[in-house]
C-alpha cells in the first residue's frame, strides 16, 4: 500500500494558476445556506470540487469562496438533492485564464 | 450591436471554431462569442488531437498550427497499488508523414484556430458571455450577453458552449446533467527540458507518447489516468465518473496526488516544474443521455452535445466535425433559400446519423452502464492480473504449472467461474 500522505493542500496548486477575480461578485452562489446546514447530511461539495471551494465548518455551516473555481460545473451536477447551487459563468473575461488548459 | 448575421456560434473551441470557419468561408455574416480573455483560455483537454476531423476543414493546418509531438507510442497501463501490467505499441510507421495525430495545448492551439476563423471572415468578440437565448415564441432568434447593450440577432444560433450547456438548460431544450453522465477529469502540466522528456521515454525530437492507465489510480472508481508528452512539458491527469466521486466522497486533487506517488509514474515527472491544475467533465453520458440536437434557429455541437466517445478517448475530432456538419446544414439551408426550422436543421441530424460520429456513438451506447455496473474492471481484474504476472515471474523454486493453477484459484476466488464468464460476455455486449 501507498503510505498515508499528509492531506494535500488544493491551494498550493491553484496558486499556478492564473485568475482575474470577479471581486465583490461572485458566479456561484449557495441558493438557501440552511439547506446545506439542517438538511444536507452528505455535502459532497465540500469534499468533490477539484478547487476545493466549498468548506464544512464544524456547524454544519457550508461555506463557499468562488476565487480559485475551476468552471468545471461539478458543485452543481452533484447536488441532486437540493439542486442548491445557482450557478453562472463569470462575466466576460473574469475567473480562471487558462495559459495552457 | 443591435446587427444581425447570417449565424451566431457561441464559444470558440473546437466545435464553435470548426463552424465559424466552415460558414466564414463560405461567405456567411458570421458572429462568434467567447466569454474567455482569448479563445481557450476557457478550455481544458488531454490533449490529443486526431488529425483526420481537422484535416477536412483546413487542409493545410500542419503549416503554422502548435503542434506539440507526433505519437509514435501508445501504452496501456493497468495499475495495482505498487506495479503494473503493461501494453505498448510503437511503430515507425506512425513516423510517416501526414502524421496521425498530436499532442496539443490547448490554449495555443485554440488560439491558432481563432486565428484562422478570423481569417476566414468571422467577426469574433471575447470576454463577453452569453447569458441567455432571445426567443421568439418556440424560435431562438438572437442572444443576450453581459455588455452593454448586448443583444444580437440571427438567423440561426450555434450553441457550441462546451459541457455545461448553460444555454440550452436555461431555454429548456435539455434538463441537467446527472453525474452518472459526466466524467470529472483533474490534471496537471509539468514542464521539464526537451531533452529530459525525449531520453526518459526514448523517443526523438518532435515525437511523442501516451500512457493510459486504469486500475488501482481511480481507488474503484470507474475511470482512467493519462499522461501525455508535449515538447517540453508533461500532460499527467485522471477522470472518473461523477457519480462515483460523489458516492464514494473522493477528492479529485488528492486522487491526482496518490497517483502521482505512484512508484513507476513518479520517475517519469521527477524535477518537472507544475505550472498549471486544471478540472473539467467529460461528456460521457454516451448515445442514450444525448440531448435533442437541433430545434427551431439553433443546434448544438460538440462537448454540449455529448459527443464524445469516452471508450476511444475521442471528442475534440467529433467537436470538430458536429461543428462542420451544423455549419454545412446553415450554408446548405441559405443556397437553397430556405429557412432556419427545426423541420429544416433535422438535416443536420441527418448528417450526423449517417456518419462515424452516430455509428460510433450508437455502436457503445451500453458501454457506460456496463462499467458502471461492474466496478471488478478497475477494483478485482487489475490486482489479480498484476498478481499473475508477479506469479510468473518471481523466480522461486514453485513449478510453473503449480503458479498456474494458483492463478487460476485467485481469479475464480475473487469473481467465482459464473463471475468470470458473466465478465467475458457483459465485455463482449459492450464492445459488440
Amino acid at each position: 500500500m501507498i503510505p498515508e500522505k499528509a492531506p494535500v493542500k488544493v491551494e498550493e496548486k491553484l496558486f499556478q494558476n492564473r485568475y482575474r477575480v470577479d471581486a465583490g461578485r461572485p458566479h456561484i452562489n449557495i441558493k438557501n445556506p440552511t439547506t446545506c446546514q439542517v438538511e444536507c447530511k452528505t455535502q459532497e461539495c465540500t469534499v468533490c470540487c477539484p478547487a476545493g471551494c466549498y468548506t464544512a465548518e464544524g456547524n454544519g455551516q457550508v461555506v463557499l469562496i468562488t476565487d480559485g473555481c475551476l468552471e468545471c460545473g461539478t458543485c452543481r451536477i452533484i447536488c441532486t438533492t437540493y439542486r442548491n447551487v445557482d450557478w453562472e459563468y463569470p462575466r466576460g473575461g473574469y475567473g480562471v485564464l487558462f495559459k495552457f488548459g | 450591436m443591435d446587427e444581425k448575421f447570417d449565424a451566431i456560434v457561441i464559444g470558440a473551441g473546437p466545435s464553435g471554431n470548426a463552424a465559424a470557419y466552415t460558414m466564414a468561408k463560405a461567405g456567411l455574416k458570421v458572429l462568434q462569442i467567447e466569454r474567455g480573455e482569448y479563445p481557450g483560455s476557457k478550455n481544458v483537454q488531454g490533449a490529443i488531437l486526431y488529425s483526420k476531423a481537422l484535416e477536412e476543414i483546413i487542409p493545410d493546418f500542419r503549416e503554422d498550427a502548435p503542434l506539440e509531438r507526433h505519437i509514435i507510442e501508445q501504452q496501456m497501463w493497468v495499475l495495482d497499488d505498487a506495479s503494473y501490467v503493461g501494453s505498448t505499441y510503437r511503430s515507425d510507421e506512425f513516423n510517416k508523414q501526414p502524421y496521425n495525430r498530436y499532442t496539443i495545448i490547448r490554449a495555443q492551439f485554440d488560439k491558432w484556430f481563432s486565428k484562422r476563423v478570423q481569417e476566414a471572415g468571422a467577426l469574433l468578440v471575447c470576454e463577453t458571455t452569453v447569458t441567455n437565448l432571445i426567443m421568439d415564441r418556440d424560435r431562438v432568434i438572437g442572444v443576450q450577453t453581459d455588455r452593454e447593450g448586448g443583444s444580437v440577432y440571427a438567423d440561426v444560433v450555434i450553441l457550441a458552449d462546451g459541457v455545461n450547456s448553460l444555454l440550452a438548460k436555461k431555454a429548456g431544450f435539455h434538463a441537467e446533467l446527472e453525474p452518472g453522465d459526466v466524467a470529472l477529469a483533474v490534471k496537471e502540466i509539468h514542464f521539464l527540458p526537451e531533452e529530459t522528456i525525449q531520453a526518459r521515454f526514448n523517443i526523438a525530437e518532435g515525437e511523442g507518447v501516451v500512457i493510459e492507465m486504469a486500475g488501482k489510480i481511480t481507488q474503484g472508481m470507474m475511470g482512467t489516468g493519462f499522461l501525455y508528452t508535449n515538447k517540453d512539458s508533461i500532460t499527467i491527469g485522471v477522470g472518473c465518473m461523477l457519480s462515483d466521486f460523489k458516492q464514494q466522497k473522493i477528492t479529485p486533487y488528492a486522487l491526482l496526488e496518490q497517483m502521482k506517488a505512484h512508484p513507476a509514474i513518479k520517475p517519469l515527472l521527477a524535477g518537472g516544474e507544475m505550472k498549471e491544475y486544471t478540472a473539467h467533465l467529460i461528456p460521457e453520458g454516451g448515445y442514450k443521455a444525448m440531448p435533442q440536437l437541433y430545434g427551431e434557429g439553433w443546434m448544438i455541437v460538440g462537448d454540449a452535445g455529448m459527443f464524445v466517445n469516452a471508450v476511444h478517448r475521442e471528442g475534440s475530432n467529433l467537436a470538430m466535425t458536429t461543428g462542420r456538419y451544423a455549419a454545412e446544414t446553415v450554408i446548405d439551408l441559405l443556397q437553397k433559400k430556405l429557412p432556419m426550422t427545426a423541420a429544416n436543421l433535422a438535416y443536420y441530424q441527418g448528417r450526423l446519423e449517417d456518419s462515424f460520429v452516430m455509428k460510433d456513438l450508437k455502436k457503445y451506447k451500453n458501454m457506460p452502464e456496463v462499467f458502471h455496473k461492474n466496478n471488478q474492471f478497475f477494483t478485482d481484474y487489475p490486482e489479480l492480473l498484476n498478481r499473475a504476472a508477479h506469479t510468473m515471474l518471481t523466480v522461486d523454486g514453485v513449478d510453473k504449472k503449480t503458479k498456474e493453477r494458483e492463478i487460476r484459484k485467485s481469479f475464480k476466488q475473487r469473481r467465482s467461474l459464473f463471475g468470470l464468464m458473466g465478465d467475458a460476455f457483459k465485455m463482449w455486449r459492450a464492445f459488440e
